[in-house]
C-alpha cells in the first residue's frame, strides 16, 4: 500500500467518527488508547500525536519543532493493531487513533558529502561524483511509501539518474528534510541530502537569472536612488505622511505590463 | 476531519455570495481602504491597545516601560544559573565569533563571519535551522521591478506600516539591501518562483504600494533557511554547529565588552563556556510566551530568550510594547489551531468575510489595522463565525482563488496550506478557511543601529530580536528580508571587530550579580527564571504526580 493510499484510509476512518466527533468535543473528552514506544497512555481523541505525547507527560526536547509541518523535527512511524502495515506521519500534523502504537524517528544518522557549491557545474555527474550510491537504489518504492510529503522520492531518484535535475527539484520541492525516505532504503542512499543538492544546483544554475533583478540592484548601487531617499528620511513626519497617502498604488488586479504615472 | 454541518450552513452563505464578489474583482471594484482617521480608530480593538494587558517593568535600563506581562514577567526572572556557580576560568571552546540562534539571520551572519576570515561557532536551542525563518510563508520584499518600483516607495510602504515611528537608518538600509540579498539568495540555489526568462513572479501584501513580493510557492522560508543551511554546513571546517544548545547568559569582560556566553547542553544538562571575541545575538522571537493568552503561528522555540539576555547585559528595549498579531491564522480544527495563514492567499484575491459571508473590510489593510477589525466584527458586531469548538472566526475565500486563475491554482500556489488541510479532510480549493488573529512577530526588541552594534561594545544582534526597524507594525514580507539583510551585516561586522577591536581581559557575570541585586531593592520576589528554553505543555497533572522532579522554571 503506498503512503497517500494509507493516508486515504486514516481519511475514511476519520469520516466515520465525524458524527461523534462533535459529542466527544462536548462532553469534553473521550479517551482512547494509544502506545508510545510500547508504553499505554488514554489520551483524548482528536488530539495530535504531539499533544498526545504532550498530554500523556512527556517534555520535548527532540521532535518537535515548528509545530506547523514544514520544519521535519517530529517524523513518527506507527502501526495499528493486526495490520503489518508501516504508517507515517509528522507528530505536529497526524491525529491520534486508538490503539495507535508509535514512536518518533527524530534523528537519523546519514551520509552527506561536502562540496563547493560555486565550483559545482550544472551536470547530473556533479551529482553522481558526490552520491554514487545513488546508482544502488533498487527501485524498491520504499522511499515514496513512507514520505509523509507525499512525495515520489524513487521518481526524483530515476530521474537524476537519467541526468533531469529540473524535473527533480520540481518533484521533490516542499521535501522537509525529516530523513524518513533515508531510514527505509535498502540501498542506503541519503535521499533527502541529495535532493536538498538537485534543488540548490537547479535553483542556482539552471533556472534563468532575473536580470530585472540584477538592473534593480545595479541601479542602487550606483546611487541612483540616493537622494530621493536621503530627502524622504530629512523630511518631517507630517510630509512623511502625506506622501504616504498620496503614494500611487499598483492596482490589485493590474498585470506585468502596469505602468506608475511617475517614478522615483 | 471535514467541516462538520454545523459550518456547512455558513459556507453556504459564502458560496452564495461568491459569484458577486467575484464580478467585482473583475471589474477592479475593491472594498474601500481606511482612512488614517479609520485607522487609528480601528487599532482600539488591536490586543496592543488593550492597558490591562501590560505593566510597568521596575528594573533594568527601560525601567517604567509598559509592555506586556508576559514580558515583564520574563525580565524581572533570575538567571538560570547562580554565577557564584561558574568557573569563569574554565573556558570550554575559544572562537572568533559566536553567534546565538541557528534561524535565517544566525546563518545568514554565519556566513559572512566565516567569509570575512573569522572562525565561528554557532549555538542553537534545537535543530540547526528550528526557527521562524523555516516557517515564513508570504515572502520576501524588494523593489526588484525598476519600471515600476524602487527603493523609495518601499521606504514609504515600511514607514507607513511602522506608524511612521520606525528608526530610519535601518529601513534605509532594509530597502536598498533588499535586491542584492535576493541576488544573493539566487546564486545560493533558492527556487523562487518565477517565469522560464527569470522574471519574478510579485505579488501585493497588506501595506504595499507595488506588487513586490517575492516568494517560493508558500514554503518560501523553508526553501531559503534550508539553501543557507546546506552552504553552512559545506563550510563546517569554519563554522561549528552547536545544537541543542541555548546561550542562558551573556558573559562581559572587565572592559564591559561581550566576550562569549554561557551554554547549556539540553541532552546531558551540562552548562559550558564559549569564550567569543565578538557575539551575535540572533535568538528570534517570542510568540511561545502567549501573550494574552493567544495562540501562536510561532516556532516551538520562540521564547523570547535573546530579550532576556540582552536585557541583563544592559541593552535598551524599542518597540517592545507591539507585537504583531497575524490577522489569518487558523482557528478550526483544532488540531492546526494557531497555524499561519499566509497573507498571499488575500494578496491573490481570496475576500475575508463574516458568518453572512459579506465583506467588511479591505483585505490588504496593515496587518494591526486588519487584525482590529477581524476582532471587532467578531466581539463588537458579533459577526463572528462560531467554530464547533466554541470559538469565533472569520473566512478566507481561498476557493476564489482557482475560479480567477483556474483551477488548479490553489494547489500550485499554496502547495504546503493545501498539504495541511487535505490531511484534516478539507480541500482548500472547494471550501474556504477560518481564521482569527494570532501572535505572530515581535515587531520590537533590543536597539541596534544600522551597523547591527549594540550599546555593549562587541555585542552585535540581528533578526527579530531587535526592535527600531519596523516601529509599531511590520509589514509582510519585510521579516525576511530584516533577519538576512541584518543577518548577513551582523556577520560581517563582528568578523572585523573580532580582528580590529576586541579586546582580551577576564570574564566576568557581574552584571548578572548586578541584576540579581536590582531585583531584590525593586522587591521583586519571585521564583521566575529567565530565559524560558521551552514552553510548557506538561500535562499539569502529570507534573503533580512528579514527586520527585524539581523544576526550574519550564525545564524539569
Amino acid at each position: 500500500m503506498s503512503g497517500a493510499d494509507s493516508e486515504k484510509e486514516a481519511k475514511s476512518s476519520a469520516e466515520g467518527t465525524a458524527i461523534e466527533e462533535k459529542v466527544a468535543l462536548e462532553v469534553v473528552e473521550k479517551k482512547i488508547p494509544v502506545y508510545v514506544m510500547g508504553r499505554r497512555y488514554e489520551v483524548p481523541e482528536g488530539l495530535t500525536i504531539m499533544k498526545a505525547m504532550e498530554y500523556a507527560g512527556y517534555k520535548f526536547i527532540r521532535g518537535c519543532g515548528c509545530r506547523g509541518g514544514v520544519c521535519g523535527a517530529c517524523a513518527t512511524v506507527y502501526r495499528k493493531p493486526g495490520d503489518y502495515h508501516l504508517y507515517v506521519g509528522l507528530a505536529c500534523q497526524t491525529v491520534v487513533e486508538p490503539d495507535m502504537y508509535l514512536t518518533q524517528i527524530p534523528f537519523y544518522p546519514a551520509n552527506r558529502a561536502s562540496y563547493n557549491f560555486e565550483e559545482l557545474k550544472p551536470a547530473p555527474e556533479e551529482i553522481f561524483k558526490l552520491y554514487p550510491e545513488i546508482f544502488r537504489c533498487v527501485a524498491c518504492n520504499a522511499c515514496t511509501k513512507v514520505c509523509p510529503m507525499k512525495i515520489p522520492v524513487m521518481d526524483v531518484i530515476s530521474y537524476l539518474k537519467q541526468g533531469n535535475i529540473s524535473k527533480a527539484a520540481e518533484l521533490a520541492y516542499d521535501c522537509i528534510q525529516c530523513g524518513l525516505c533515508t531510514s527505509r532504503c535498502m540501498g542506503e542512499l541519503p535521499q533527502y541530502h541529495i535532493i536538498q543538492l538537485t534543488k540548490r544546483i537547479y535553483g542556482a544554475k539552471i533556472a534563468s537569472r532575473s536580470q530585472h533583478l540584477r538592473e534593480a540592484d545595479e541601479a542602487i548601487k550606483s546611487g541612483s536612488y540616493e537622494e530621493p531617499l536621503r530627502e524622504l528620511m530629512s523630511i518631517d513626519e507630517k510630509e512623511l505622511r502625506k506622501l504616504y497617502r498620496e503614494r500611487e498604488m499598483e492596482p490589485w488586479e493590474a498585470g506585468e505590463d502596469w505602468r506608475p504615472k511617475e517614478t522615483v | 476531519m471535514p467541516y462538520p454541518e454545523e459550518l456547512k450552513k455558513f459556507i453556504r452563505k459564502v458560496e452564495k455570495t461568491r459569484p458577486g464578489r467575484i464580478e467585482k474583482r473583475k471589474r477592479g471594484e475593491e472594498f474601500p481602504f481606511m482612512s488614517a482617521e479609520e485607522r487609528e480608530e480601528m487599532l482600539k480593538y488591536h490586543p496592543d491597545y488593550k492597558e490591562e494587558g501590560r505593566r510597568e517593568i521596575k528594573i533594568g535600563p527601560n525601567k517604567g516601560y509598559r509592555i506586556a506581562h508576559e514580558f515583564v514577567d520574563l525580565l524581572e526572572a533570575k538567571s538560570r544559573v547562580d554565577p557564584d556557580a561558574v568557573d569563569l576560568s574554565q573556558v570550554d571552546a575559544v572562537t572568533d565569533v559566536l553567534i546565538i540562534g541557528g534561524g535565517g539571520a544566525g546563518t545568514a551572519a554565519a556566513l559572512l563571519a566565516q567569509e570575512n576570515g573569522a572562525k565561528v561557532i554557532l549555538a542553537t536551542k534545537l535543530r540547526h535551522g528550528d526557527a521562524n525563518t523555516m516557517m515564513a510563508e508570504g515572502g520576501i520584499q524588494a523593489a526588484s521591478k525598476g519600471w515600476k518600483d524602487s527603493p523609495y516607495f518601499h521606504y514609504l510602504d515600511v514607514m507607513g506600516g511602522g506608524h511612521f515611528k520606525n528608526d530610519p537608518e535601518l529601513v534605509y538600509t532594509l530597502v536598498t539591501e533588499a535586491p542584492d540579498l535576493l541576488r544573493w539568495f539566487e546564486s545560493l540555489g533558492v527556487m523562487f518562483s518565477k517565469s522560464p526568462d527569470g522574471r519574478l513572479e510579485t505579488m501585493h501584501g497588506g501595506g504595499t504600494s507595488r506588487k513586490r513580493l517575492h516568494s517560493c510557492a508558500d514554503i518560501t522560508g523553508a526553501d531559503v533557511m534550508r539553501a543557507l543551511r546546506d552552504e553552512a554546513r559545506n563550510r563546517s571546517q569554519d563554522i561549528k554547529v552547536l545544537e541543542f544548545s541555548p546561550a542562558v547568559e551573556l558573559i562581559l569582560n572587565e572592559h564591559g565588552d561581550c566576550a562569549g556566553a554561557l551554554l547549556y547542553n539540553m541532552d546531558t544538562e551540562e552548562y559550558f563556556i564559549v569564550k567569543a571575541k565578538a557575539t551575535i545575538l540572533a535568538t528570534g522571537g517570542c510568540g511561545r510566551l502567549h501573550v494574552q493568552g493567544f495562540p501562536t503561528t510561532n516556532h516551538y522555540g520562540a521564547t523570547a530568550d535573546g530579550i532576556a539576555l540582552g536585557y541583563r547585559a544592559g541593552v535598551k528595549l524599542k518597540f517592545l510594547h507591539t507585537i504583531q498579531y497575524h490577522p489569518t491564522c487558523a482557528i478550526f480544527p483544532e488540531q492546526i489551531e494557531g497555524l499561519l495563514i499566509t497573507e498571499r492567499f488575500r494578496g491573490a484575491g481570496a475576500d475575508v468575510l463574516n458568518v453572512d459571508g459579506e465583506k467588511f473590510v479591505n483585505e490588504r489593510e496593515p496587518r494591526d489595522v486588519e487584525s482590529g477589525a477581524y476582532v471587532k466584527e467578531c466581539l463588537v458586531r458579533g459577526k463572528g463565525v462560531p467554530t464547533p469548538t466554541g470559538k469565533l472566526g472569520i473566512w478566507v475565500d481561498s476557493p476564489m482563488i482557482d475560479i480567477i486563475y483556474g483551477e488548479g491554482a490553489v494547489k500550485r500556489l499554496f502547495i504546503g496550506k493545501w498539504k495541511i488541510y487535505d490531511r484534516q479532510g478539507i480541500d482548500i480549493s472547494k471550501d474556504p478557511m477560518l481564521v482569527y488573529p494570532g501572535l505572530h512577530y515581535q515587531n520590537g526588541g533590543l536597539e541596534n543601529n544600522a551597523n547591527c552594534e549594540t550599546s555593549v561594545p562587541g555585542l552585535f544582534i540581528a533578526g527579530e530580536v531587535t526592535g527600531g526597524l519596523h516601529g509599531e507594525n511590520r509589514l509582510m514580507g519585510n521579516s525576511m528580508l530584516d533577519v538576512h539583510v541584518f543577518g548577513r551585516i551582523a556577520g560581517e561586522n563582528a568578523a572585523l571587530y573580532a580582528k580590529e577591536k576586541a579586546r582580551e581581559a577576564k570574564l566576568t557575570l557581574d552584571h548578572v550579580r548586578v541584576y540579581h541585586k536590582e531585583m531584590e531593592e525593586a522587591g521583586i520576589v519571585t521564583d521566575r527564571v529567565a530565559p524560558m528554553l521551552l514552553p510548557d505543555y506538561t500535562n499539569p497533572e502529570v507534573r503533580k504526580r512528579q514527586l520527585t522532579a524539581h523544576y526550574v522554571g519550564t525545564l524539569r
